[in-house]
């Protein structure tokens, strides 16, 4: 059996399991209150992980790809690059599928089907490969952010700027 | 300001901060988990000559990523009189800090907790940071009980955590809406930044517009004539795009109304649409009006800081109106200004200059019954009001590329219930309006995560996560229905929706409710062609 088969059988579980570890980064007693409501937009943090968590579970068993890939995982790194965690903490819910994965290396399928294991390592280089693809998203949110706050400036004072711009322009033209 | 950690220390950072990494996870309660400063958390410290100017006490050099803070040695016995004296003065202060029974339904209501994830984000846990102070020196349970009865003393730990925590509440009122008790936690985070402000513990984004609006009558400290300089400059593309010109006076005595909004819409991008399309709604209607110089300011961050600096801000714009002899004033597009009108004009500085009268549009004759104690008319009651006389020639097409929605600034939804007025105006100045989620929306609208004079750059991180409900609301729209422009009635909104959309949301534009108003009017003597919006961005169906 395909590692893959294999996963996809055990896809209801693990993707539960890693939903419940990512959100395993916040405090309990937040956790105690994020689970009151599955809305949407009443509770946005919760339904982004557990959405995104799920379609990137499924997209990792087509092998990541980085074109369809980024999408999906932008949605979570894009929400972790603004929290108040280190780089390392943003990205760490990647590598705990690893944990996972090995976690039920001694459960079985129906039919009785035992993890491949020989495959296993083809799969962490995998998961490898998505938390490089993390790194790289991370970076890109951390940039947009010193550009925004650079714009923000900018922005406030737009008129005096072009005041300034017109001026000189006068000084020149005299 | 920002401190680079040389290689010891972050090796010490990194292994015995509690972290993920190092297994050391949250297992303290919160009432013994410290405040942690990082960069991104906490804004600038006040500069001595804002407070200095202000003559607020304890201005120094300081920072609050520093071990030290520099505060005066009997810095406990002043926060403690401090807070004795605001009990005695402020019965709702008061009622607040005993009534809570910590249900927990404001818990999962602030942007700021949902974004984040962080407890002492929940209005019931960052109140209790007050609470339980008040506890101890202020209750016979708390001094018996102690920690038993939720109960801590005033510590310098204590005093950073309020500055942390205090300063990550926009005083939104989202989670008031939702207290069975009606406490307003907004009136919390005042009394705690008034207690901070005692002891010299005050943010520069605050202080630095409430020093310069004291000097100058606006926050960014522009003297009068660079402000008359800068709408003329405004007047110039407005005669680019339609063909017109406009004159508008300043500071004319006898004019019959005195226009004032926030500087935001004269000096900012994107405002300064939002104030074209004032001065283009005033002269296509005849209005009788003139700008100050003076109370050239109609935001008022001395409600961020202390009961007084507001009352002394917004008393200027009343002394001006009173000097011009205007008969009422008309407010721009504005959040805080109109919650500082609605809930503490009325107190602070009523009644109004006896000559003032009871607002009447000269247009339609409607007598604005809800302003007669305040004198002052919010621009969207004025424009619906028009709307619905057919006072204005509009062509909604003009507004075909847009594809808008509306976002419900805070205060005035939840401070002055204006919820219907903009949205009347919306749909009948464009063709494509189209509604958030009911949740995020009117009174449970969403912060866009700034207000309250957070709208700083360095905590941009603290401003992301707590706009992460909005966007999600804002990306369902656009996502349905190809939004493209975020609309709203407040300055700050204009500002800080902007960081937030480029953010969260790339592809959404932000304007002012009148920028839309301003696109679809049909202008007397305007060009033959009118072929652009105010942003000289082509109409649809005209080529570029």
């Amino acid at each position: 059996m395909e590692l893959v088969d294999w996963l996809s059988q055990k896809k209801q579980d693990i993707v539960r399991e890693w939903i419940r570890v990512t959100m395993e980064a916040y405090p309990v007693e937040a956790l105690n209150v994020l689970k009151r409501s599955d809305n949407q937009f009443a509770n946005p943090l919760s339904h982004i992980i557990s959405t995104n968590i799920a379609l990137l579970f499924d997209d990792l068993l087509l092998g990541v790809d980085p074109e369809r890939t980024t999408p999906i995982l932008t949605e979570l790194v894009k929400v972790r690059a603004v929290q108040d965690f280190k780089p390392s903490e943003a990205l760490q819910f990647i590598i705990d599928l690893k944990k996972i994965l090995f976690s039920m290396k001694d459960e079985t399928v129906e039919g009785g089907e035992s993890m491949p294991l020989e495959q296993l390592r083809k799969m962490e280089e995998e998961i490898d490969t998505l938390a490089m693809l993390g790194f790289d998203i991370y970076m890109k949110c951390r940039e947009k952010l010193y550009e925004i706050r650079a714009n923000e400036i900018r922005n406030q004072t737009h008129m005096l700027i072009r005041r300034v711009n017109e001026m000189d322009k006068q000084k020149e033209a005299r | 300001m920002v401190k680079m950690l040389e290689a010891e220390e972050l090796a010490k950072d990194i292994t015995e901060t509690p972290s993920l990494l190092n297994g050391k996870g949250p297992d303290r309660e919160w009432m013994d988990t410290p405040a942690e400063f990082r960069d991104g958390n906490w804004a600038y410290s006040a500069k001595t000559k804002a407070i200095e100017s202000l003559k607020m006490p304890y201005a120094r050099d300081w920072s609050p990523g520093d071990e030290d803070w520099k505060l005066p040695e009997n810095w406990k016995e002043i926060i403690s009189e401090g807070f004795r004296e605001r009990l005695d003065k402020f019965r709702s202060f008061k009622v607040f800090m005993d009534i809570c029974v910590r249900c927990g339904a404001c818990a999962d209501k602030c942007h700021f907790f949902l974004g984040s994830g962080d407890p002492k984000n929940m209005p019931v846990l960052r109140a209790e940071l007050l609470r339980s102070v008040y506890r101890n020196d202020f209750t016979l349970a708390g001094k018996l009980l102690k920690k038993f009865a939720g109960a801590r003393p005033l510590t310098m730990e204590v005093v950073k955590e309020w500055f942390l925590y205090f300063f990550q509440c926009t005083e939104c009122r989202r989670c008031s809406v939702y207290c069975p008790y009606g406490i307003d936690t907004a009136e919390i985070t005042m009394m705690a930044r008034e207690l901070l402000n005692l002891v010299g513990i005050n943010i520069n984004w605050i202080m630095d517009p409430a020093a310069n609006c004291n000097r100058t009558g606006n926050h960014l400290g522009i003297e009068p004539h660079t402000f008359k300089t800068v709408v003329e400059s405004l007047c110039e593309d407005i005669e680019d795009v339609t063909g017109i010109t406009i004159n508008p006076s300043f500071n004319r005595k006898g004019a019959e109304i005195l226009f004032i909004t926030p500087s935001g819409d004269v000096f900012a991008d994107p405002g300064v649409y939002t104030m074209m399309g004032y001065i283009m709604l005033f002269e296509h209607i005849g209005l009788d009006y003139t700008l100050s110089t003076y109370a050239s300011e109609g935001g008022n961050f001395g409600l961020f800081n202390s009961n007084e600096l507001m009352k002394k801000l917004n008393a200027k714009m009343y002394h001006e109106a009173e000097r011009l002899g205007v008969k009422w004033i008309l407010g721009g597009e504005c959040g805080h200004m109109w919650r500082v009108i609605n809930q503490y004009m009325d107190t602070m500085n009523g009644p109004t200059p006896s000559y003032m009268e009871d607002p009447v549009s000269p247009i339609t004759g409607t007598k604005f019954e809800n302003a007669v104690s305040t004198k002052m008319v919010h621009i969207m009651e004025f424009t619906a009001d028009l709307i619905k006389h057919n006072k204005l020639k509009l062509d909604k097409s003009r507004n075909d590329h847009v594809r808008a929605t509306f976002h419900d600034s805070c205060n005035p939804s939840r401070a002055m219930g204006m919820l219907d007025e903009p949205r009347y105006v919306l749909n009948n100045v464009l063709n494509n309006f189209f509604e958030m989620p009911d949740n995020t929306i009117r009174e449970q609208t969403f912060c866009c995560g700034a207000g309250s004079g957070l709208n700083t750059e360095e905590i941009m991180d603290v401003r992301m996560r707590g706009a992460l409900p909005r966007a999600t609301a804002l990306n369902h729209v656009v996502e349905k229905h190809d939004v493209n422009m975020l609309s709203c009635v407040c300055a700050i909104d204009r500002a800080t929706l902007l960081a937030l959309t480029q953010y969260w949301a790339p592809d959404v534009e932000v304007s002012g409710v009148t920028e839309l108003v301003a696109n679809a009017l049909i202008m007397e003597g305007e060009n033959e062609v009118r072929d652009c919006d105010l942003r000289e961005e082509p109409y649809l169906g005209v080529e570029d």
